[in-house]
């Protein structure tokens, strides 16, 4: 029997309910007006009233109204039909809805009930099963996709049967499990899971040690992430958070991407399902779309379900994970999810943190990054969720309480700097204020020196020094005048510009230029230091700026041009005659 | 709005604020319109049967016993044919002195379009100024502001943008507005022959600033119903959108809320979203775009009004006067479109990209070594080219009163570069330099 209530006061979309029955913290329950039933969530409740937060704008609720509370918290529906989907925060299929607006209530399922998915069965009767294991494998898109023993049952199970490789539909009962007092508890191919709960169906979850490649160099070359990773990316606006991170979401070595475009633009959305499914994944050679699952939940969209999309988001990457496979998810904007909490907290009148925000908010931005994570499964394979968020700093201030609760949980900072954007030097990640803690990591040092090259780490700290270096000279060259320094600072400061224009700045809109493999990353790297290291000779600091605008301009033809290809090797050539002309022999 | 049978008429209020009353009554719907008084009022707030009305025009002279009437609707307009040519107050009455609009009645800021049936925009605004078509090219559907100082043209340069830009449809929505600025707006509309296509909803510095609140919904509702209905372009113009936030603060004040940033509201970000992102291309052809003005303080971008705008909408536009020419430029550092990557090279020639970013680059050196000349050390040849550039550059593209077609900017422009500069200072692809870079044969 449901617990019952009706409306006693409402408050933009907070509403105050009287019950007849127990209900529980984040419990959903639905009001039930004439025309439509509402989504609501409990967030608060004082003896006999109960506030909730209504999915939904509350226009012509009246007092009296019914509420239904549905026993359960917000759910995830986890099956095969996830990839490629476009859902709203709450996992509704946004394609199912008819017409062009959003009508409040039109809640569509989040998979396709009827379609046949050819089932392969992994497990065999009589195997001891627990929760995560994999009973048997569905092709989604070309992913397997990995059919688990639901992940809410615990202890140990034994399998009874197990339906043969054939076609079934989602709801299909595929297995049957027996517990340890012999009950029978049919699977089938869908199952559910709270959102705010983190699926811990693992066995150890040790720290990150692959690295990740995006294509981008300056996270690669300079603050790599590594599998199961956390970064983010704040920065004002116009300074290019969203194009860096659809370049991730385009580029990055991952089976699946995940978008959570929380509160933020609907045109940027909009752009991802325009072109996702004409562009081709580099490594698959299939199209985007293929891998990518989008939560939209875009600034017009009810501002309660912003949090709920990135809880959404993220317990489908766990779901994935468990099936061994590497998840990026990228979220934009965490800020929008935070603000969202402090219109809440505002109007329950709770006291308020600093700049209005909820206290626990460090908590909760804390709990959620930690989420994210390489992990061992029990079968012996591996999986992760590397989560990348964006923060959208009021007045681009980083001392506000978003940015500094993140920095706390988050280990990659790729600060964004004004500066660069107004000079349009994209991507504007400042490289020397950002930082990768991975590359302290012994186990990713190890894992690069094997995989990737012996020096890449060493390249990393130096092209760092060289950038510090560079902006220092620059700054001396300032103070005292072009002539009033050695030439040495200037070759020192152009130095760094080689390395500025040629391995940070990345035009995101040409097509070859857009993405640089790990080696390709590593020649160029090879070929900026082989500059830094040469000894040249110049009389006065007016031969500097044009020679090395002549270094740069044809190392951004290499960029520009295929790896290896003719034009590459054309204007590597005239590189080397450039520095032939200058350098000092010893 | 007047009385109608079986309506109930309240008359008991029991508090009043200078913005609200409160009264104890049932059925009633959360966001409905009432009349105290004669005066329009809304439902913000419904504890049990105790019921707190926002009144727009203020509460000065509500006695306890007013006539309170619950209208049973959100806001509504009454959309139509009819609409073009007319001007409205903030509750969509004619102000005109024109008759009532024939049409059926909707209620304002309503549903938000679904994103999967969003259409990606990819038409291009030709607005004949190349501070904006060459540098920051606007796209129908997007939402774009001027970021100006109060004693800026902002108005000026926004009327000749929307009447340039060849819209089938232009909806003024005027916040605040001095009586001055709106008669602005209806002569240089008539004296275009313009005035047909135009839609207003106009609440001047006269009229009680809480009104304000309803205008860009109006405007809005009015865009909606020819972008859906008739499939038309439709551009809508907002000005100013920092007076339409502080109507929030005063409000969100007087409801006790505790404010964040800048004394705003904690939800500004979500209130102003809500408006600019109607800002839509619908797949059947029909656009809404919102060019908005927010009146900065002293060029401050970081109050939380132009901070949450940059947010939300797709770029913004600076204006700035430049003193070496002595005419308005929009400024091609602050400013920036985020829509222009759908069309520049797509729909204009593969050159436009590079050929801009090549400009603004070189744009930006003059800046540096106008400082070094500030700080009185000696320019290199180069800084002088430099310098030279960004004159030229300023005069003959970032001046507001170019009006010139986009190729002719595009070509304007590596004149202005070959002139000053060698070939590997611009650092263009090769290939384009060699297709459009050459345009003296040389």
């Amino acid at each position: 029997m449901n617990t019952k209530g009706k409306v006693v006061g409402i408050i933009a979309n907070l509403v105050t309910v009287k019950v007849d029955g127990p209900v529980s913290q984040n419990e959903i329950c639905y009001i039930h007006t004439n025309e439509v039933k509402l989504m609501a969530e409990v967030i608060r409740i004082s003896k006999e009233n109960t506030y909730i937060q209504v999915f939904e704008s509350t226009r012509g609720l009246k007092p009296g109204t019914e509420v239904v509370f549905t026993g359960h918290m917000l759910e995830a529906t986890l099956g095969p039909g996830i990839l490629s989907k476009i859902y709203d925060g709450l996992q509704h299929d946004l394609n199912k809805m008819e017409g062009v607006m959003l009508q409040k209530g039109d809640y569509t399922s989040a998979l396709d009930d009827d379609k046949l998915w050819e089932f392969t069965p992994i497990a065999k009767e009589g195997d001891a099963v627990v929760a995560a294991s994999w009973l048997g494998e569905v092709k989604e898109n070309w992913m397997p996709h990995k059919i688990m023993v639901p992940f809410k049952l615990e202890g140990s199970y034994t399998v009874k049967s197990i339906v043969a490789k054939g076609e079934y539909k989602i709801n299909d009962t595929i297995a049957v499990l027996l517990d340890a007092d012999g009950n029978e508890i049919p699977v089938c191919m869908v199952q559910k899971w709270p959102v705010k709960l983190p699926i811990k169906s693992y066995s150890e979850k040790p720290r990150p040690f692959k690295l990740m490649e995006t294509g981008v160099r300056v996270i690669d070359s300079l603050n790599p992430i590594v599998e199961g990773g956390t970064g983010f990316i704040p920065g004002p606006f116009g300074t290019g958070k969203t194009v860096l991170q659809h370049a991730l979401s385009k580029q990055a070595d991952a089976d699946m991407i995940i978008v959570a475009a929380c509160g933020e633009r609907a045109n940027e959305v909009v752009e991802i399902f325009a072109e996702f499914p004409e562009l081709e994944d580099p490594r698959s050679g299939r199209k985007l779309m293929e891998r990518t699952t989008i939560i939209a939940n875009t600034s017009n969209m009810p501002v309660a379900a912003r949090e709920a999309s990135v809880y959404t988001a993220m317990t489908i990457a766990e779901y994935y994970r468990s099936m061994g496979l590497k998840i990026l998810l990228l979220a934009d904007s965490t800020s929008r999810w935070a603000q969202a909490l402090r219109e809440m907290s505002n109007r329950m009148e709770e006291l308020p943190g600093p700049d209005a925000f909820p206290m626990d908010l460090p908590a909760i931005i804390s709990n959620f990054y930690a989420r994210a994570g390489f992990v061992f499964l029990n079968n012996g394979n591996s999986g992760s969720v590397t989560f990348v968020g964006t923060v959208s700093p009021a007045g681009g201030n980083l001392k506000e309480p978003v940015t500094e609760s993140t920095k706390k949980a988050a280990r990659c900072f790729y600060a964004l700097s004004q500066e660069r954007a107004d000079r349009k030097r994209y991507p504007a990640i400042d490289a020397v204020d950002s930082y990768s803690k991975y590359i302290e990591y012994p186990e990713l040092q190890d894992f690069i020196k094997e995989n990737v090259s012996p020096e890449w780490v060493d390249n990393i700290l130096l092209a760092k020094n060289i950038l510090i270096k560079g902006r220092e000279a620059y700054e001396q060259i300032n103070i005292l005048g072009d002539d009033g320094v050695p030439v040495d600072y200037h070759e020192e400061f152009w130095k760094s510009e080689v390395i500025d224009f040629v391995i940070l700045q990345q035009d995101a809109f040409d097509k070859i230029d857009a993405s640089s493999s790990i080696e390709r990353q590593q020649y160029m790297m090879k070929k900026v230091l082989g500059v830094y290291h040469a000894k040249f000779n110049f009389e006065t600091f007016e031969e500097v700026n044009p020679y090395f605008k002549r270094i740069i301009n044809v190392c951004k033809q290499m960029n520009y041009s295929e790896f290896k290809s003719e034009s590459f090797q054309k204007s590597e050539k005239e590189l080397e005659e450039i520095i032939s002309e200058k350098i000092m022999m010893n | 709005m007047g009385t109608t049978a079986f309506q109930k008429i309240h008359t008991k209020i029991e508090h009043i604020t200078k913005a609200t009353c409160s009264l104890r009554a049932e059925g009633v719907g959360y966001e409905e319109m009432a009349s105290v008084d004669g005066r329009l009022a809304q439902v913000v707030k419904i504890e049990g049967d105790l019921i707190t009305l926002q009144i727009f025009s203020g509460t000065e002279g509500i006695s306890t016993d007013a006539e309170v009437i619950f209208l049973g609707h959100a806001p509504k307009l009454t959309v139509g044919e009819e609409l073009s040519g007319r001007f409205f107050n903030a509750y969509g009455e004619p102000i005109d002195g024109g008759p009532d609009v024939d049409g059926k009645e909707i209620e304002i800021g309503g549903p938000s379009v679904n994103p999967v049936r969003r259409e990606q925009p990819s038409e291009l605004i030709a607005t004949g100024i190349a501070g904006i078509d060459l540098n920051n090219t606007l796209v129908t559907g997007q939402k774009i502001p001027f970021f100006a100082d109060p004693d800026q043209p902002f108005n000026q340069v926004m009327a000749m943008v929307a009447l340039r830009a060849k819209a089938d449809k232009i909806v003024l929505g005027g916040m605040g507005l001095t009586n001055d600025d709106y008669l602005f707006f209806k002569n240089v509309f008539e004296n275009a022959g313009a005035l047909d296509r135009i839609t207003s909803f106009v609440n001047t510095t006269d009229d009680p600033p809480v009104e304000r609140l309803l205008v860009p919904d109006m405007a809005l509702t009015a865009a909606e119903y020819f972008a859906v209905e008739e499939n038309k372009n439709v551009l809508v113009l907002l000005t100013d959108m920092t007076l339409y936030a502080d109507a929030l603060s005063i409000v969100s004040n007087r409801m006790d809320q505790i404010p964040s940033k800048d004394s705003m509201p904690g939800s500004l970000y979500s209130d102003l979203a809500r408006l600019y992102e109607k800002a839509v291309q619908f797949p059947e052809g029909g656009s809404i775009t919102i060019i908005a003005v927010t009146t900065l303080s002293g060029g401050d971008i970081t109050h939380a009004i132009p901070d949450n705008t940059g947010y939300i909408t797709e770029g913004q536009l600076f204006l700035r006067r430049d003193t070496d020419i002595g005419k308005v430029i929009i400024d091609p550092f602050r400013s920036l479109s985020r829509l222009k990557q759908l069309v520049i090279g797509k729909k204009t020639r593969e050159d436009h990209p590079q050929v801009m970013n090549a400009s603004i680059r070189l744009y930006a050196d003059a800046a540096n070594a106008k400082t070094k000349l500030e700080n009185g050390f000696d320019l290199t040849d180069y800084d002088e080219r430099t310098i030279k550039f960004a004159k030229n550059y300023s005069e003959k593209l970032l001046a507001i009163d170019i009006n010139i077609d986009i190729d002719e900017m595009t070509n304007t422009a590596w004149d202005l570069l070959n002139s000053h500069f060698s070939v590997s200072e611009i650092g263009i692809k090769a290939e384009l330099v060699e297709k459009y870079g050459n345009r003296n044969g040389n």
